[in-house]
């Protein structure tokens, strides 16, 4: 880390160089320290799949993986994932023109409308079935409460987890 | 064509737009990156009502990275004003307020800078000299005749005052045995979508003209950016093909693409403004219905409703733009699914200093219905009767249609008995009424909820010359371009924006119907404002009937240039031969054919094929007037308002803690019917959505605002939006009454869902707090709500007791 | 909303952090899981001049569990909390509310310590903090090593005796001996997640014969800081809870409070929820208490 300096309004920060492995790439960028996580994924890397909506923690829209956990990146600045691994939406499906089996239970199930909270969204299913394979709907209910959709009303996309974790079992 | 033998409509699909969604390459407004793009941050009034005495920018302007800041001084001398819809001309609006400011959260200045992040750094450092004036902040005093007047040159804080007498209404009560009077009151809410408004504009020099991607949702709104610009219509080019995330009414934006759009021309840069929550909540302009409703039903003893007399005053905040018109729109559905003879309308649409109402799902239609609703319980309870018994005493029966309403609309088709019927089977509701008296029995207040609402579908124009009689306007079309190209493949362009209700998917289902190809090989496009042929949007729930209808319209065309190319080459009449899968045979001579591809090089190649005059290539468009449009309403205010009817029956389970008052919703079912869905994924989805924000609306969305006119619920830790938690499993079961008005008997439902499930879990609500001797008429029914209400009746029962 | 322009600097050590935050004199803000300080900046209502990041400090992190007491570093994860083996036998009050603190993605990062220092009235955290009467402990490079019990820790609403240059390092909680313990945490939020309109925490101790020879109370919600009741509580030392009693033990506790009225909920209706919310977690801490498992079938 570089030397801080005193601040005021309008004296400029001086950047700091982070490294952040992005969907398995690592980046290597300056970044003030305000920038947050989202805005860093969004303008500094072009990985506009993630969606600001409220800026104060509470939609969702921002979630991502921050070292396999989900995480609101509108909480964070990009400087405190220094070193961690993210990932977001573009980087879930393991191949190019391959989806997951939630993202293809969410096409297949209409889990989804406008698609602004979808991302999100699928990274709170995928962490739920990371550590939980076979969730009842209950738990499903639970796992995407911290996410809000307008579209929705909830209910094809709780199918939707349903039915991918149930193709599993079969 | 009949629902039995559709060969796509009406069948479970995949929706095409959900490929770019579920991989994070959707392209949203705040998506686009425009070289050498700039960022606004917007300079808000803090008070409710003040004169600006003086603005100073130096030292914003002396920032790193600042390139602008605009004043509405200076805008406003460059565009015109943004007007109501109803006729109040002196009520002006524009993107930044200039000598007053009328709400708090008003836009005064617009911060230019290379990033968001500096305009706000910057935006802070404008100095704004305010002198704070008199404000009014409840509608009751705002209509006082001595009160503080939002807008002086208006004369009053009245912006639109109508009442409408249909029917001998006073006969009407004179005969009736009963009347009941009661008072309701809908919360100013909204649909806040998850996506705030954003716009990006860029105007060229060299071609004059100026771009604009904008997270839009408004009929006419490139032609309104444009006059209020002060450009022709063909300089403004509004990409339709950007995503937007959710709307369901409010992304209207005009007054952000204005200022978006001047900043670019006077700047020579692409601009782009989005939205942050806290400028979104305050200052977007995008809040709803803030009503109260004071009903009177005049009934006969066996239950039967003859008449209604309903007054709605709504505040509509410090400006208008269409939101007055949120009392027109009702007037198609006034009397609900119900038999009522005569009618009067009060309808009073009143300015306050506050944030300015939008458009918002349903249009007026959801707290209409909650106020009917509430007086069909009501009256149920005063004659102890059977809730549903009433209904079914009142409901229009399915051989009354077409059936007219008092106010002059036609409901085009229905079954609502079967409907309701439905839901109850599906809810088992024997088995709920078992369920509620076990709950009960533990110790809980619980209830059941009922309500039967109209959906009414398909927009017009016609609340516009209904409130204002100086607007003559009856058209309210769309369109839709089918293109086979060269290939044999197919290419449809829409002329609009999409927010979510796949009209890609509906489009393409469409023309596969009709031309017997498969719908995913269909590419559907959005136009642009210069290349688009005409729309008015996706509002009142009319994509399906219309943009449908342009689609289908537009195929029949093609299919029947296809069998004119076919007889001219097989030497057979048209009505000889029989059109399948997109070839063409002679129905009594089979070996007489010709492929798709032979008919689309014909077309495309083989001029001298054609018969005598007829159109090279294969391209049809298909522009049509809403069914039942085209007439100005009756001096009388009596007006067909929307073609088609759609509606909606919930049967609702709900349960309240007796100590701490909170509602938990336990079991939901919604009969619906919204005659043949050509895409019933997306239908029930849309459905289902539009019950969540219904429970939010019911039960904890607020725009509640101080006695100073200050916004408390500006952030979504006081705004609540319901999540997974709040929203129970929801049950859909669907019926089919078709519309004789649409080519395949399909009816919208964009706003399904929310215009019945307000009255609904109030009916809920209220069936639990019934046993209590309490009842609650107004929304949101927080915890606290229900605790007053509680409260109220053990202490008037405490006081009885005493007595 | 994007938050003022700050420097950051990430801390190696404690030392470093202290140092760190005495240079700035005030102007600094610690900064760990940051779920409620993020917000805060990007509405500009916090405003640092500089971040120091002790999010990486291992040493605020460690867990030690003795018979007596669990020894917290300001810097354990919310997540890891919830989720540690021996959580809900020594610490069987947090176990009951750690699932009311937020979403799982904001206990993914937020700490132990941040919660407790950003001192929210409803936080579930300093609730339980206060009821069970932990020692919390504090460090700067000036005035050393100090330690508070927990009523002089919070002193209003966001506002706790940390100073400007201090740091909370680690937490200390005291674990009941002897077995027969019941707990229960009881929260009312119009959403699930949502900041509490009320809370009420208990822990309770009884004997073989049903007296209750240990107990602690508090309100969380209904006042500047959480409320406990070591009075009323001592009133209840040798008694049998009864629905009576917990209600009347409850409506002193809720009259004793002074609660704040906002769009969500008046002071008037606080106050009954106060009461219904500690009549409930008497009781069902009471009766928990009574098949709670002896200290030998631990």
């Amino acid at each position: 880390m570089t030397q801080s300096t005193m601040t005021s309004t309008h004296t400029p920060i001086e950047k700091k160089s982070i490294q952040i492995q992005v969907n398995g790439v690592i980046q290597q960028r300056h970044v003030e320290p305000r920038t947050s996580l989202v805005d860093f994924l969004r303008d500094e890397l072009g990985l506009t799949g993630t969606h600001v909506g409220c800026e104060h923690g509470v939609c969702g829209a921002c979630t991502v993986m921050l070292n396999d956990e989900p995480v609101r990146a509108c909480c964070m600045f990009a400087v405190q994932a220094d070193e961690m691994r993210v990932t977001t939406v573009e980087g879930l499906a393991p191949e190019r023109g391959v989806m997951t089996q939630i993202q293809d239970a969410f096409c297949e199930k209409h889990a989804l409308q406008c698609g602004y909270c979808t991302p999100g969204m699928l990274m709170a299913c995928h962490a739920l079935v990371a550590h939980n394979p076979q969730p009842t709907e209950a738990q499903v209910r639970d796992a995407i409460s911290s996410n809000i959709c307008r579209c929705t009303g909830y209910q094809q996309i709780v199918d939707a987890v349903m039915y991918a974790t149930q193709a599993q079992k079969a | 064509m009949s629902p039995a033998t559709f060969r796509y409509i009406g069948k479970h699909r995949r929706a095409v737009e959900h490929k770019r969604f579920v991989v994070g390459k959707g392209r949203y407004a705040a998506d686009i990156q425009l070289p050498g793009m700039l960022h606004i941050a917007l300079v808000a009034s803090p008070y409710a009502s003040a004169e600006i005495k003086r603005i100073d920018a130096s030292e914003a302007l002396a920032m790193p990275g600042v390139h602008a800041v605009l004043t509405g001084e200076e805008l406003c001398r460059h565009i015109d004003a943004m007007l109501p819809g109803v006729d109040a001309p002196q009520v002006t609006r524009y993107p930044l307020a200039s000598d007053v400011t009328r709400y708090a959260g008003e836009w005064v200045a617009a911060v230019v800078a290379d990033s968001r992040a500096l305009a706000e750094d910057a935006a802070e450092c404008v100095h704004v000299d305010y002198a704070p004036l008199p404000c009014v902040v409840d509608p009751q005093q705002a209509l006082e005749p001595h009160s503080t007047l939002v807008h002086p040159a208006h004369g009053s804080n009245v912006i639109f005052h109508r009442k409408f007498v249909w029917g001998p209404v006073e006969e009407d009560f004179a005969k009736c045995d009963h009347q009941l009077s009661y008072q309701v009151r809908w919360a100013r809410n909204a649909t806040v979508p998850i996506e705030t408004f954003a716009v990006a504009c860029q105007w060229q020099d060299s071609t004059g003209i100026l771009d604009v991607w904008a997270s839009i949702q408004m009929p006419k709104f490139p032609d309104q950016v444009a006059k209020a610009l002060r450009l022709p219509g063909n300089a403004v080019r509004v990409h339709f093909d950007v995503d937007v995330g959710g709307s369901y009414g409010v992304k209207r934006g005009l007054k952000h693409a204005v200022l978006v759009g001047y900043l670019a021309q006077k700047l020579g840069r692409p601009v782009r403004l989005v939205e942050d929550r806290l400028e979104n909540m305050r200052g977007g302009d995008m809040q709803g219905p803030d009503r109260v409703f004071d009903v009177t039903l005049g009934f006969q003893k066996n239950g039967e409703i003859k008449a209604m007399k309903m007054r709605a005053v709504d505040d509509i905040g410090a400006y208008s733009g269409r939101s007055p018109l949120q009392l027109g729109k009702p007037v198609g559905a006034i009397v609900g699914p119900y038999r009522i003879q005569s009618v009067e309308y009060d309808a009073m649409a009143v300015m306050t200093n506050k944030t300015p109402q939008e458009a918002v799902r349903g249009f007026g239609q959801a707290p209409t219905n909650y106020a009917i609703e509430t007086g069909i319980d009501k009256i149920a309870r005063f004659l102890h009767m059977d809730r549903i018994a009433l209904r079914r005493i009142n409901l229009i029966g399915k051989d009354e249609f077409p059936y007219l309403i008092p106010s002059g609309t036609h409901y085009d088709s229905g079954d609502y008995d079967t409907v309701m019927t439905k839901a109850l089977d599906t809810a088992a509701f024997d088995d709920l009424l078992k369920e509620r008296d076990q709950l009960r029995s533990q110790g809980l207040l619980a209830g059941i909820g009922i309500s039967t609402c109209l959906e009414p579908s398909g927009g017009n124009s016609s609340f516009e010359p209904l409130f204002n009689p100086k607007n003559k306007t009856t058209t309210w079309m769309d369109s839709c371009l089918v293109r086979v190209d060269l290939s044999g493949a197919v290419t449809a362009l829409m002329g609009t924006s999409t927010s979510g209700q796949a009209h890609e998917t509906m489009v393409s289902t469409v023309i596969g119907e009709v031309l017997q190809i498969e719908p995913d090989g269909i590419r559907v496009l959005h136009a642009d404002s210069l290349n688009a042929l005409p729309s008015n949007s996706p509002v009142g729930s009319r994509m399906a009937i219309m943009l449908g209808g342009a689609a289908a319209g537009a195929a029949k065309k093609i299919k029947h240039k296809l069998l004119q190319i076919a007889a001219h080459n097989l030497g057979v009449a048209v009505e000889a031969l029989v059109y399948e899968d997109g070839q063409v045979q002679a129905t009594h001579n089979p070996s007489l054919k010709l492929s798709w591809d032979a008919l689309v090089e014909i077309a495309h190649r083989h001029f001298h094929k054609l018969p005598e005059g007829m159109e090279p290539g294969l391209q049809e468009k298909f522009v049509w007037e809403v069914p039942t449009g085209g007439m100005l309403p009756t001096d009388d205010g009596r007006v067909q308002m929307y073609p088609c009817h759609s509606f909606e029956s919930h049967v609702v389970l709900a349960s309240i803690d007796p100590d701490t008052c909170k509602v938990t919703v336990r079991k939901y079912v919604c009969g619906h019917d919204c005659g043949v869905m050509i895409s019933p994924d997306v239908v029930h989805g849309m459905t289902y959505g539009g019950i969540a924000h219904g429970l939010g609306a019911a039960l904890m969305e607020k725009f509640a605002f101080s006695t100073e006119g200050q916004l408390l619920s500006g952030t979504f830790m006081d705004y609540l939006l319901p999540t997974s938690a709040e929203v129970p499993a929801i049950t859909i079961v669907d019926h089919c009454t078709p519309s004789p008005l649409t080519e395949f008997g399909q009816k919208g439902s964009g706003e399904a869902g929310y215009l019945g499930s307000p009255a609904a879990i109030a009916s809920a609500v209220n069936d639990a707090l019934s046993t209590q001797g309490a009842h609650i008429d107004h929304l949101p029914m927080t915890p606290q709500a229900i605790w007053t209400a509680l409260s109220e009746a053990r202490s008037v029962k405490a006081s009885n007791t005493v007595n | 909303m994007k938050a003022a322009p700050f420097d950051y600097v990430r801390a190696d050590t404690l030392s470093h952090a202290l140092e760190t935050l005495n240079q700035y004199g005030g102007d600094a803000k610690l900064i760990a899981g940051g779920q409620s300080l993020v917000p805060m900046m990007a509405m500009r209502l916090a405003r640092p001049a500089c971040l120091i990041d002790i999010n990486r400090l291992d040493s605020l992190k460690d867990v030690q569990l003795h018979d007596h007491e669990v020894r917290l570093g300001a810097g354990v994860r919310q997540r890891d909390l919830e989720f540690h083996p021996q959580l809900n036998s020594h610490l069987p009050l947090i176990a009951k509310g750690i699932q009311w603190v937020g979403h799982e993605q904001t206990r993914n990062r937020g700490t132990v310590g941040g919660s407790l220092v950003h001192a929210d009235p409803s936080a579930e955290l300093a609730l339980a903090a206060m009821v069970l009467d932990v020692r919390l402990q504090l460090e700067s490079t000036t005035e050393g090593v100090r330690t508070l019990q927990a009523d002089a820790f919070f002193l209003g609403p966001m506002f706790t005796a940390v100073g400007e240059t201090e740091a909370l390092t680690d937490i200390i909680w005291p674990v009941w001996q002897g077995g027969r313990i019941g707990t229960a945490f009881e929260e009312t939020a119009i959403r699930k997640g949502d900041f509490a309109m009320a809370s009420a925490a208990c822990q309770i101790q009884t004997t073989l014969e049903g007296s209750i020879s240990k107990v602690s109370f508090g309100l969380g919600g209904v006042d500047g800081t959480p409320r406990v009741y070591p009075e009323l509580a001592a009133t209840l030392i040798g008694q049998h809870m009864s629905p009576a009693l917990a209600q009347q033990v409850a409506h002193e506790a809720a009259q004793q409070t002074q609660p704040g009225s906002d769009m969500h909920a008046s002071a008037a209706y606080r106050k009954h929820l106060a009461q219904a919310l500690l009549t409930r977690a008497l009781l069902s801490a009471y009766q928990e208490s009574l098949h709670a498992q002896l200290p030998q079938d631990r």
